[in-house]
């Protein structure tokens, strides 16, 4: 029997004010909600949400889930060729992209752009028709980089020769690669294939790769998690803002690359490469995120999610409990600033696989640490605290290995829990750059956007679906 | 190459620049003036950049003039447009690169609001109980976070179905908690009023009722009888369906039973189904302290082979569980009200012209009109109404009283779109006047319900509107009333009955008796 007539009477006003205030004026102890519908209004959906609040199957996922996700420590252990570390690109013809799956003719001009310059790299056709050709008659296949252990920037494209970075989770042994971030401008991950972009392309693999996987040799693994905690110290969110976490690479690799034999002009033209990119570190960031969310990936039942990624198109979700499947929504739009000349008709939609690092704790999550990106939407220091803390409200915890000066050096908030984005409608926060719509124009501003609410709607139905199932009730 | 968004057309327009030397200002922020100045009217397009020579290679590109003699080091704003909005635009551009922007600690201390039941929980622990009042399609789903949550409820919510109702008990009764509705308007837990609910003494005697007013009504009396109340838990009106199968009742009961404060136990209720009914009768047969039952219209035979107590009427319910309390027997019946009011009544009935024949009950309490189309039945009389009992007539037109009627204002049909008689009396208060101005008319019936959540004045503007007709007519029926509340709530029942009793408003004890009232004058009036 309840026990409520020998507590003292504590109440949660979800609804009508006035009863609050009679509560309240009668000498009782009431709290009031600032309630609105759940799931953007979405009845059913909020029905099944109801279903999963405090779940003893989804409270213990989650747990281990997160748990895992706290355990992780990405290090970085080797640059190899892309061909080398996914073994399905031996097999046929790969080249992975950003975000979930889409089929070539979707696909946004950036994306087309920078595949078509991918063929071009790897030799496969030496025309844009050629390449085409070859994707619609399926010789080339198209992937999401997600589904071979990887995530790229923008675009994201990987193809076999590129080289990679790989990152490796200590406990688990479990790997993430990336590509390495050819710097502003025309690049291939903004779509651009001209000559010099492949040209720099086959730089990267013939001179800076060797030049890195030396140094790494030299100098030995790199643990990435301290290098990110100490960059979250010095202004950056390891999303929009590397200039920290780059510095602090280069200056580990220095040593070990000029003592590796190299040839001085190799080695020279290497760091002069590196650091003219404040984003260097992005890709690095980004898969040691990855290799963090995949140690809380595939726990049934876990409502954490596990993968945010965007192809240009659409916005896709993967929950921790609903293993490989994707939730998808067109992405929403990018509210930002635009280098001169540029507009918002210019941006093409949300695009890349870097919102990893959101789903890590890291980029938007973590933008308390880094004042200079809340400008990006004409906020204040205290704009990005807020962000922060708003960010706590949809999450499982938080991560102690990064912490926010900004905000007495809390652990930033981590572990996206759909649930509570769909009960609250807070919707993740996610720093980004904004690439030009047609293929290489290259970037054309940076700004604050959200991931879309239909995609937690989506996933969530699903967990409730596998959670009746297994629990055998009737909906 | 580089693509420009404004269609350009230089002839007509100026371009300018302004060179601040030595300013350095990084990307973002100058991004930020960017904007800000591109978006004032009549500016073409702005850019404000470091002098670096790809910078400068941009303007000239862009149409912007050649900024010779900026450095690297220099900062270069360049707009085109109106001659004037180039010189505003610079100007404002001047302002931003200077100012200092505050910094604002308030947001960093600012608590988010808390917008779901399981923040409230991390914020709050020891919440134990939710009061909900959202719209009905969201309403079940609140109830079951919150139930899965381990909090109690008060569902205020109407509109939900049967079968989710059905599913949130279902849910509260594994988990040993309490649900209270749906459309559960009030309650008294631990003395605490919830909903729309009176100022009643707190004491030993313990309710469990299906029917808000009726729960009021009963606890008032109860507090105008000198005892006290230890909980009045609401179950909603569905709750004796055959569907639920009374499980909030039972649920109540059993609080009831293992409280050691209650000490009587009262039940309020329509008439259950009858599956439903055998099943709380037999548990508060079982309950080891006397239990008062009042389903409204029920055969008391039936009910009192239970070895429970019948109560004839809500306000009876009350007086016999202060006299179990009290361990004496009921001081007063039914018949013996009736008769106290008699000379009175007979004196008033002596002016009504022979054509007033009809009663007319305008209610805000949806019990109030059923107990008192019930008592007017045992009386002879046959009304209609909007919520007619078996035996009554439904009427045609909700808006148009026809022979005897009794109309609840706080159904449906009147309170789509609008709040409920008990907040804002004005639709109630009309149809009492449009049924003094009826000539037919022997007896206006009406009550008036105080307590939180109330209209805070609810005789005043009433007694205004009876005064102008008795001001208007020579020839007035009768206004017989009775007020629902305490001399503590917050608009005073004392005051109250006084205000109605100086507008010439006949005023009973409870809702019976003015319903008795109404249908001795009624038949007084056909006998002759």
């Amino acid at each position: 029997m309840s026990n409520l007539f020998d507590q003292s009477l504590k109440v949660a006003n979800c609804g009508l004010d006035s009863f609050a205030s009679n509560l309240h004026e009668a000498g009782g102890d009431v709290n009031s909600l600032s309630w609105q519908p759940p799931a953007y209004g979405d009845v059913q959906a909020g029905l099944e949400l109801a279903s999963l609040i405090n779940h003893p199957l989804v409270e213990q996922a989650n747990q281990r889930a997160f748990a895992q996700y706290l355990d992780a420590q990405p290090v970085l252990v080797d640059v190899t060729t892309a061909v080398e570390s996914i073994p399905a690109m031996a097999e046929r013809k790969l080249i992975l992209h950003a975000g979930p799956p889409i089929a070539w003719e979707n696909m946004c001009g950036p994306v087309k752009g920078a595949i078509v310059g991918a063929i071009f790299l790897e030799g496969w056709a030496t025309s844009q028709e050629q390449a085409e050709r070859l994707i619609l008659d399926g010789t080339v296949a198209l992937a999401p980089c997600h589904h071979y252990q990887a995530v790229g920037p923008m675009a994201g494209i990987i193809s076999p020769s590129m080289p990679v970075f790989v990152v490796e989770n200590r406990p688990t042994g479990r790997r993430a690669y990336t590509n390495m971030n050819e710097g502003l401008g025309k690049v291939l991950r903004f779509g651009a294939n001209s000559p010099e972009v492949i040209e720099r392309l086959r730089w990267m693999g013939e001179e800076l790769a060797p030049a890195l996987s030396a140094a790494l040799h030299m100098f030995g693994e790199v643990e990435l998690k301290p290098l990110i905690a100490q960059a979250l110290h010095m202004g950056d969110e390891v999303h929009n803002r590397n200039a920290a976490a780059t510095g602090l690479l280069v200056k580990r690799l220095i040593p070990a690359m000029l003592g590796s034999g190299l040839p001085l002009d190799e080695v020279r033209r290497a760091i002069a490469f590196i650091l003219g990119n404040d984003h260097f570190f992005l890709n690095l960031s980004m898969a040691a995120s990855k290799v963090m969310m995949d140690a809380a990936a595939n726990v049934p039942f876990s409502s954490m999610v596990t993968v945010m990624a965007r192809n240009g198109v659409e916005f896709g979700v993967r929950l921790s409990g609903t293993g490989n499947q994707w939730f998808t929504a067109r992405a929403n739009p990018v509210e930002g600033l635009f280098f001169p000349g540029y507009g918002v008709d210019d941006a093409a939609a949300d695009l890349g696989d870097s919102a990893i690092t959101e789903t890590a704790g890291l980029g938007g999550f973590a933008m308390a640490s880094s004042p200079a990106i809340v400008k990006f939407v004409g906020g204040t220091p205290t704009d990005a605290i807020a962000h922060s803390l708003r960010m706590r409200s949809i999450t499982l915890g938080g991560n102690g290995a990064f912490t926010l000066p900004a905000m007495n050096f809390a652990p930033t908030a981590a572990g996206i829990d759909a649930r509570k984005v769909v009960d609250q409608n807070i919707l993740p926060v996610i720093n980004t750059g904004i690439a030009h719509k047609q293929a290489g124009v290259g970037q054309i501003g940076a700004g604050i956007t959200t991931a879309p609410m239909p995609c937690f709607i989506e996933a969530i139905r699903a967990l409730a679906a596998q959670v009746r199932e297994h629990t055998g009730a009737a909906s | 190459m580089r693509p420009v968004n404004t269609p350009w057309k230089g002839s007509e327009m100026s371009s300018c620049f302004k060179i601040f030397k030595n300013l350095y200002r990084d990307s973002v922020s100058l991004m930020q003036v960017s904007a800000r100045i591109s978006k004032l009217p009549g500016v073409a397009q702005a850019s404000v950049a470091m002098g670096t020579e790809a910078n400068r290679a941009q303007l000239r590109d862009a149409g912007l003039g050649d900024a010779a003699g900026a450095g690297p080091n220099d900062l270069i704003v360049a707009v085109a447009g109106d001659e004037d909005a180039c010189e505003l635009a610079l100007s404002t551009a001047a302002d931003l690169l200077s100012s200092v922007e505050e910094a604002d600690s308030a947001a960093c201390n600012a608590k988010a609001a808390v917008v779901s039941l399981q923040a409230m929980l991390e914020a709050e622990p020891a919440t134990n109980l939710a009061l909900i009042s959202v719209p009905g399609d969201y309403a079940a789903a609140e109830a079951e976070k919150a139930i899965r949550l381990g909090m109690n409820v008060m569902l205020f919510s109407d509109n939900v179905s049967l079968q989710q109702e059905k599913a949130v008990k279902t849910l509260a009764r594994e988990r040993r908690l309490m649900v209270m509705g749906p459309d559960c308007g009030t309650a008294i837990v631990n003395g605490m009023p919830l909903g729309f609910a009176n100022v009643v003494r707190r004491g030993a005697i313990g309710l469990v009722a299906a029917s808000g007013t009726g729960l009021q009504e009963v606890t008032c009396r109860i507090d105008q009888l000198g005892a006290g109340v230890s909980q009045a838990l609401g179950t909603g009106g569905h709750d004796l369906h055959e569907e639920i199968g009374g499980i909030s009742m039972l649920h109540g009961l059993d609080a009831l039973i293992e409280d050691a404060q209650t000490r009587v136990i009262v039940l309020v209720s329509k008439p259950p189904a009858q599956a439903v009914a055998e099943k709380i009768l037999a548990r508060a047969r079982a309950a080891g302290k006397p239990v008062v039952v009042n389903f409204l219209g029920a055969e008391p035979a039936l009910i009192e082979r239970w070895g429970v107590h019948v109560a004839s009427t809500l306000a009876d319910a009350a007086e016999r569980a202060v006299a179990l309390l009290k361990d004496v027997p009921p001081a007063i019946n039914d018949d013996a009200r009736e008769v106290a009011a008699r000379e009175a009544l007979v004196e008033r009935r002596s002016q009504l012209a022979p054509r007033r024949r009809y009663i007319r009950g305008v209610f805000a309490g949806g019990t109030f009109c059923y107990e008192s189309q019930l008592i007017c039945q045992r009386q002879g009389i046959v009304a209609f109404s909007n919520t007619p009992i078996k035996g009554n007539h439904p009427l045609d037109n909700v808006w148009q009283s026809t022979a005897h009627t009794l109309v609840d204002m706080g159904d449906d049909a009147f309170t789509r779109g609008r709040p409920h008689p008990m907040i804002d009396p004005t639709l109630r208060n009309e149809r009492i006047v449009a049924e003094l101005r009826d000539p037919e008319t022997a007896v206006v019936l009406f009550d008036l319900v105080l307590g939180y959540g109330a209209a805070l004045e609810p005789a005043a503007e009433l007694t205004t509107l009876i005064g102008d007709a008795s001001r208007t007519g020579n020839d007035l029926p009768l206004l017989i009333a009775h007020v629902c509340g305490t001399d503590a709530d917050p608009q005073n029942r004392n005051h109250q009955i006084h205000a109605l009793r100086e507008a010439g408003v006949l005023v009973a004890n409870c809702n019976a008796q003015a319903a008795y009232w109404a249908a001795y004058v009624a038949n007084l009036q056909k006998a002759e």
